[in-house]
């Protein structure tokens, strides 16, 4: 007889996400992205480079997606600024996640009327206008890109919480944890390897998922003009610039616009993925 | 029922006034005034523009007589529009707005259930993959991309559309496409997951076996309970299109509420900015009370709480 060996966690879901071809692609094409964008501009041409006797040329061997109006190189640009959105995009994430984890265990472990008191500001939050605060903020403050880290980080934290609270509250009345604890386990071998890695799926699932709205988030504040500040630049902010000049210069708009879809796409299809791989069901509760 | 909703609507209260406070305070701690950006006046001009507007008196003052008239149903004037009151502008623009949201929601709901109910009665057939595709092109084409690559091809290379404006029902288009497509796609991969769960339900089996048409099974005893998680996503949709609609006016040229917003905000026009900031939330707000009724409409074994 064949003794079966035991699948962790993290096993069964990486053999799921192997057979989930959309997500592996998205993954895959996420990396190529994430090099490029890192690695691209230390190879490419100046990406503030101005040749004013070009002007904005279409694609061609030397200038592979054309230059822009001010004649620089729209590739390098392109990559740059798939730099800054990147970082945002991680950057914001983080801090909804420190944010949101926190404020949800919290809640979570505490229980009764402290939890009702901390969830009830949450659905009070989740209804206001915030998209509408962070335009004010940055009109007033000035374009500051660590103003505009914190506020996107500050509007996105509300679902992790729900979900981050929700788990700890589910597991905390589990038949393993008291397991556990009857077993003699300290409290914090219970939290470390019982607690966190089964809190871990959601959250990390929905990081993912957070990524590309943060990301959408600073792109639409870009394009309003609020974004980050020449002389840095974004996808946004290049996506703004190619549909002002999109009637002769159609390529200024569509070749950001299709990198910036392309992230999101990956970024979708692999948060997807993960949810299907690590099972993680969306609970308000 | 109705002490459930009296009870939500006194919640507003505190709610509604702490954004009211803490938008009036922000706008006054920021640098720069309405007057400003304006050509260089002597300060003699300046101090009898603030004394017109009230705005050489002390803060708390201006706070209590903002308050006070804003309990009478009065915005205040525009600091930038100097012969026009807020709720005049608001009366003007509001409108149109309202007209781009509404068709945007039809938009939205009108692709996006069909779709979901498609693609969750076909489950797994080429039916159901290009329906989560065209969904899946909605969540990450965002409308400020959208907007402008549809501008390109169909005001631009076919000019079947003008490319900015909004004047006769043609122009209503692709605007409300754009800005409906996103929340489509939400709307129809949502619709999709209730249609699944509520299709696998034994009353679903009960009505089959009792000989309903699969069409009346579909519309009549699924869609009901599959709704719920459009619903709730419904409050969410309604904030996104109006924060949407900043950009969507901006793209095409709309003599919008939202452009006027993001305008006042540059401007200073405090007033302006106070009343359209007033304005949004308390929608916002109402329309996730609608959305808490509804679902417990749609789904009486939630109970008010």
């Amino acid at each position: 007889m064949e003794i079966e060996r035991g699948h962790s966690l993290w096993s069964d879901a990486w053999h799921r996400l192997q057979r989930n071809r959309l997500a592996l692609a998205g993954g895959m094409l996420l990396v190529v992205l994430l090099l490029a964008c890192a690695a691209g501009p230390l190879f490419s041409q100046s990406y503030e480079e101005q040749n004013l006797d070009l002007g904005a040329a279409p694609p061609s061997a030397s200038h592979w997606l054309g230059t822009d109006t001010l004649g620089r190189d729209l590739f390098a640009r392109t990559l740059y600024g798939g730099r800054i959105s990147i970082t945002v995009g991680l950057v914001a994430t983080f801090v909804a996640l420190v944010i949101g984890v926190t404020y949800g265990a919290v809640a979570g472990f505490a229980g009764g009327k402290i939890d009702a008191l901390m969830m009830r500001v949450v659905d009070i939050l989740y209804a206001l206008p915030f998209a509408i605060f962070v335009i004010l903020l940055m009109v007033f403050f000035g374009r500051n890109i660590f103003l505009l880290f914190f506020a996107i980080g500050a509007v996105e934290w509300l679902t992790m919480a729900r979900i981050v609270r929700g788990q700890v509250l589910s597991i905390k009345r589990m038949e393993f944890i008291e397991a556990a604890r009857a077993l003699g386990l300290g409290r914090r071998r219970i939290i470390f390897r019982h607690v966190i890695p089964n809190v871990l799926g959601p959250v990390i699932v929905y990081t993912t998922l957070t990524i590309p709205s943060v990301m959408l988030l600073e792109a639409f504040l870009s394009f309003l003009g609020l974004g980050v500040q020449a002389p840095m630049s974004s996808w946004g902010v290049l996506i703004k610039d190619g549909s002002e000049k999109m009637e002769e210069f159609w390529w200024l708009l569509v070749f950001p616009g299709t990198l910036f879809s392309l992230t999101l796409f990956s970024l979708n299809f692999l948060g997807d993925g993960l949810r299907d791989a690590l099972d993680v069901r969306a609970s308000k509760d | 029922m109705l002490r459930f909703v009296v009870q939500r609507l006194l919640q507003t209260i505190p709610v509604i006034w702490v954004i009211i406070t803490a938008t009036f305070f922000m706008i006054r701690f920021v640098p720069g005034g309405p007057f400003t950006a304006e050509k260089a006046v002597t300060p003699e001009i300046m101090r009898n523009l603030e004394a017109h507007y009230g705005l050489n008196r002390p803060l708390y003052r201006q706070y209590l007589d903002y308050t006070w008239s804003l309990l009478r149903g009065d915005l205040g004037p525009s600091f930038k529009y100097p012969t026009r009151s807020v709720n005049e502008i608001i009366a003007d623009k509001l409108p149109v707005s309202a007209e781009l949201g509404i068709l945007s929601l039809a938009v939205a709901l009108g692709l996006g259930l069909p779709l979901g109910v498609l693609a969750a009665v076909r489950r797994n057939t080429w039916i159901d993959y290009a329906c989560s595709s065209v969904a899946m092109i909605g969540i990450c084409v965002p409308t400020f991309v959208l907007g402008p690559l549809l501008i390109l091809v169909f005001a631009i290379h076919f000019g079947s559309f003008n490319a900015s404006g909004w004047y006769g029902p043609i122009d209503r288009v692709l605007p409300s496409l754009t800005l409906g497509y996103v929340y489509a796609a939400y709307v129809a991969r949502l619709t999709r997951g209730g249609m699944l769960e509520v299709l696998s339900q034994d009353y679903i089996r009960t009505a089959r076996a009792k000989g309903a048409s699969e069409v009346r099974v579909v519309l009549k005893h699924a869609l009901r309970g599959g709704l719920s998680p459009v619903v709730s996503f419904l409050g969410p949709a309604i904030a996104g299109i109006v924060t949407g609609s900043f950009v969507i006016e901006t793209i095409y040229q709309i003599p919008g509420i939202g452009r006027e917003f993001i305008n006042s905000a540059t401007n200073r026009d405090y007033t302006l900015v106070l009343g359209t900031v007033i304005l949004y939330a308390g929608f916002i707000i109402a329309m996730n009370l609608l959305v808490d009724i509804a679902l417990v409409w749609l789904n009486p074994k939630l109970k008010f709480e």
